[in-house]
């Protein structure tokens, strides 16, 4: 069970902040030269014939690349497992998945095979794994990150998110990636002088934490134990803490999955094997040619939330889903501003159970889609967050998510370290 | 309606039009590619415009603003904001498999063009005006577009800005939609967006139903209700006035014999055969076409509330037409002939500037355009040699040539030959200095002569040939014989 789908090294430049450092890049993020599968059989043989604005800026900060790692086909996963190269076991729990859908990366930083690491994250999938694995893994605010060369799961959620074995380096590895980028439309020109590795210092006192009941309600005992103690250790660094209501999550998670598998519907449309996958050689007209080559590229995931995705965008059934799931998104963000008011930071559990034994959760998607319940809204919200180690629950890695405002990576960055 | 039909009373057609030009931008609508057209396949290409996994599309702000001038010289509304959405639907010249483009929030709504049909002027309304990106373009091997054995993509035109102009249902005639036609890519190119003699830069889909005459009121407008029930056709594949206008007059007739037969009309998508002048039914589950519209994340809304003001627009036809009407005292004929396009109106007033107005539009409406209209050439055909013909007007303005031979002689040269009017004047010896010496060889020779005159009045004809001779001989061979032929015969024969 490999942790890399691609081990290739790609060497960057001589000097620069991450000389001398080893990366590891989610298999979703295009790397000129170097195949990028997205955990596809579709794209099996994809080579990109260019460098992802990401992979331009490693290359640039001096750091080697080792590597494109293992996810859940095109990110639809949260345990690494619908990948078409098999699952990833998670280095520091024998049996377990390390998360999803950037299990190779976490899994990547945790085993030492790279010091950093890259992931993406459309729902959760930077912290999913991060906190399955042990390690830091941060989701930025959308626009602070070039999606350029990110193969587009959900493009109105996700974000380009780094891994580390402690914040400040997570953080290092954000302030070479973050900033505007004229061939991002999204972006903004916050970051573009960012500085959030000397924001991690620990300092917390005076930090008003908010606790959203409804984030923590319906987590695993354990993990709630442990999120409480890691809570402790902040208010025992000068942090205050007081409980917040977010209402609207509880409609989260569907409205997540009905905006994700509609964009997903649209933007895993091109693979349709006149350029990808298994072209040629069929029989009959462009419709059933077409037909043909995605039966026999995608995974049972991937066709499961395209279909999905296709209905919930089609006449008479999208003003039902799709604009009800949008409706659902603004509420979401409005509550967490609301919250966000009266707080500097949100903590809770960043997922509400220990990692998954390897095969538990395949069979059943409607038990991983809720597993995401403490993630998602983050990204409906498209705010900063970070998960970070907790601490442990029978032997399991717990992460803590902390949440901050739009662009307020360093507030986050910096009440993350105190726990380090 | 269908069979509403064979009722007795006479029956209408009821045009609607949707056109897509091509906008003249130098680089594509999400990409920096350019969009010169170029022979060499799949070179004009890059991830954005390829589609290729990955990349995101940046919205180029010369389309937008090309748009804003469509927009401002078909007096449309432009909202505060114009956003972008996805059209999804498989097809193998959509690199991604889904068109950006503009829904429900177009950059235009809402204008209207002035049209003349026949010398009758006529308001078409325009309900909407949007951005899009054209496709790339298909190649079928060894076939048509069923019996084909391959098909080869090509993606350099993919991502060229098109607008889609839609109109309401308000033309009658196919005549009127060929007519808006014109002026709409008259207008467009006054603007400088547009490249008509481009391939492809112009293509048309065309609705048409019938309804009865009286269901149309004295204002000549249709109710909703009569609109909805009418079956229509749409009909694709047009790429020319004319072909508007065949396309158009094939349907009415088509539809109007199968309502007087009692059959009803199929609402149904058909292509047309240019080279029949025929429509077909494309038999494909068409109808049913759903294409799942979502906003484009990846293209923050662009705010365009000043844009109306910051972009200026050009003087265009119809204003230009009546200020050469006031201003050279033109009649409507010349001066609608004049401001046809820029590039004609133009040249005009840089030689009405140095000349009699009236002499200007004789030579630049008739003379001028009638050549190049008979060789099927363009005012742009000619347009880095405008300076030789302000030179030829102004030898005639200044009596140094006849008028006639400037029309019958030099002007004809200089378009077939390429000749700068000053060598033709003197290699055909047209300067009237030139005709003079002539005559006063011909008057030379005759009174020299008169053995050979005295030949020629007994009728020896073979006598003018000796006096063509001796004229020659007087101007140094630089006169034309068959002219002092013309002429001896002129002065003998009095
Ligand atoms: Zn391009």
């Amino acid at each position: 069970m490999s942790i890399f789908i691609s081990e290739e090294t790609v060497e960057g430049a001589d000097d620069g902040p991450l000389a001398g450092t080893t990366v590891a890049v989610k298999d979703n993020i295009s790397t000129e030269g170097v195949r990028t599968t997205c955990g596809s059989a579709m794209l099996e043989d994809y080579v990109p014939p260019y460098d992802a604005t990401v992979v331009e800026r490693l290359k640039d900060a001096g750091a080697d690349i080792v590597g494109k790692t293992n996810m859940d086909e095109f990110g639809m996963g949260t345990t690494t497992e619908t990948s078409a190269f098999g699952a990833t076991e998670n280095p520091v729990a024998d049996g377990r998945v390390p998360g999803g859908s950037s299990g190779g990366s976490a899994a990547a930083v945790a085993a030492g095979e790279a010091d950093l690491a890259l992931g993406s994250d459309t729902g959760g999938s930077v912290r999913c794994p991060a906190a399955f694995c042990g390690v830091v893994g941060i989701k930025p605010t959308y626009g602070l990150v070039s999606r350029y060369g990110l193969v587009a799961y959900a493009n109105s959620l996700e974000q380009i998110g780094p891994f580390g074995s402690t914040v400040e380096e997570a953080a290092a590895l954000l302030d070479v990636i973050a900033g505007p980028d004229e061939r991002d439309a999204t972006t903004r020109k916050e970051g573009a002088d960012s500085d959030y590795a000397a924001a991690a210092d620990g300092d917390v006192d005076g930090l008003s934490i908010g606790v959203p009941t409804e984030l923590v309600e319906g987590a695993d005992e354990g993990v709630v134990e442990t999120f409480y103690d890691a809570l402790d250790q902040l208010e025992a660094q000068g942090a205050t803490t007081h409980e917040v209501s977010l209402e609207s999550v509880e409609y989260a998670v569907q409205a997540y999955y009905v905006i994700a598998m509609s964009e997903a519907s649209s933007n895993l449309a091109r693979f349709d094997g006149v350029r990808y996958g298994h072209s040629g050689g069929y029989d009959g007209n462009w419709n059933e040619v077409f037909g043909r080559a995605r039966e026999e590229g995608f995974g049972a995931e991937v066709k499961r939330r395209v279909l999905l995705g296709t209905y919930a965008l089609s006449a008479g059934y999208h003003d039902k889903y799709y604009k009800q799931a949008q409706d659902a998104r603004a509420w979401v963000k409005q509550d967490f501003d609301e919250a966000l008011s009266e707080a500097d930071v949100l903590a809770s559990p960043t997922m509400p159970v220990p990692p998954m034994e390897l095969g538990e959760s395949l069979s059943d998607p409607l038990k991983m889609y809720l597993a995401d319940a403490n993630t998602v809204p983050v990204n409906l919200a498209d705010l900063p967050a970070i998960s970070v180690p907790a601490g442990e629950t029978d032997g399991l890695p717990v992460g803590l998510q902390l949440v901050g405002p739009a662009f307020g990576e360093e507030t986050i960055i910096r009440a993350a370290s105190a726990l380090d | 309606m269908s069979t509403q039909a064979a009722q007795e009373g006479d029956l209408a057609a009821v045009i609607g039009l949707e056109v897509h030009v091509q906008l003249e931008t130098a680089t594509k609508i999400f990409c920096g590619c350019s969009t010169e057209p170029t022979e060499e396949p799949n070179t004009n290409v890059c991830p954005v415009c390829l589609g290729l996994p990955g990349a995101l599309p940046v919205l180029n702000e010369g389309a937008v603003e090309a748009a804003v001038k469509v927009g401002k010289a078909i007096d449309a509304d432009i909202p505060e904001e114009t956003r972008f959405h996805r059209k999804n639907y498989y097809y193998p010249d959509l690199p991604k498999n889904f068109q950006i483009t503009q829904y429900d929030e177009p950059i235009c709504r809402d204008g209207e063009l002035e049209v003349s049909v026949e010398g009758e002027r006529r308001t078409v309304r325009i309900r909407r005006a949007h951005l899009e990106e054209d496709p790339g373009s298909l190649q079928h091997v060894g076939g048509g577009i069923d019996s084909a054995t391959h098909t080869r993509v090509n993606y350099n035109r993919a991502g060229t800005p098109l607008m889609e102009i839609v109109t309401k249902p308000d033309f009658r005639r196919p005549a009127e939609a060929r007519a808006f036609l014109a002026k709409l890519e008259e207008v467009l190119e006054y603007l400088g967006v547009f490249d008509s003699q481009r391939d492809g830069s112009l293509r048309v889909d065309a609705n048409l139903s019938i309804i009865p005459e009286d269901e149309i009121d004295d204002e000549g407008a249709i109710s909703e209700e009569t609109l909805a029930d009418a079956n229509r056709t749409e009909v694709k594949n047009i790429s020319s006035h004319k072909g508007a206008e065949t396309a158009l007059a094939y349907e009415e007739t088509r539809q109007k014999n199968l309502i007087r037969r009692g059959k009803g009309v199929q609402q149904e998508t058909r292509h047309f055969n240019e080279t029949h002048g025929s429509t077909v039914s494309m038999r494909s589950k068409e109808e049913e076409k759903d294409y799942r519209y979502f906003e484009e994340a990846d293209l923050p809304p662009l705010q365009v509330s000043d844009w109306k003001e910051r972009i200026p627009i050009p003087e265009l036809p119809d204003a230009r037409r009546e200020r050469f009407e006031e201003e050279y005292g033109l009649d409507d004929e010349s001066a609608s002939k004049l401001t046809s396009t820029k590039q004609v109106a133009d040249f005009y007033e840089d030689v009405a500037e140095s000349f009699d107005p009236d002499l200007a539009a004789t030579w630049v409406a008739d003379n001028l355009l009638g050549e190049l209209n008979y060789r099927d050439m363009q005012i742009t055909d000619v347009e880095g040699r405008l300076d030789e013909f302000t030179r030829l007007v102004e030898l005639v303005a200044d009596d140094e040539i006849t008028t006639k031979n400037a029309e019958e002689i030099v002007l004809r040269r200089m378009l077939d030959e390429g000749e700068q009017p000053d060598d033709i004047v003197e290699a055909e010896g047209l300067g009237k200095t030139g005709e003079d010496e002539v005559a006063q060889a011909v008057t030379e020779a005759i009174d020299e002569n008169p053995e050979a005159v005295a030949d020629y009045e007994d009728g020896d004809d073979g006598a003018i040939n000796f006096l063509v001779g001796q004229v020659m001989g007087k101007t140094g061979g630089s006169a034309d014989p068959g002219t002092v032929n013309g002429l001896l015969r002129e002065e003998l024969d009095d």
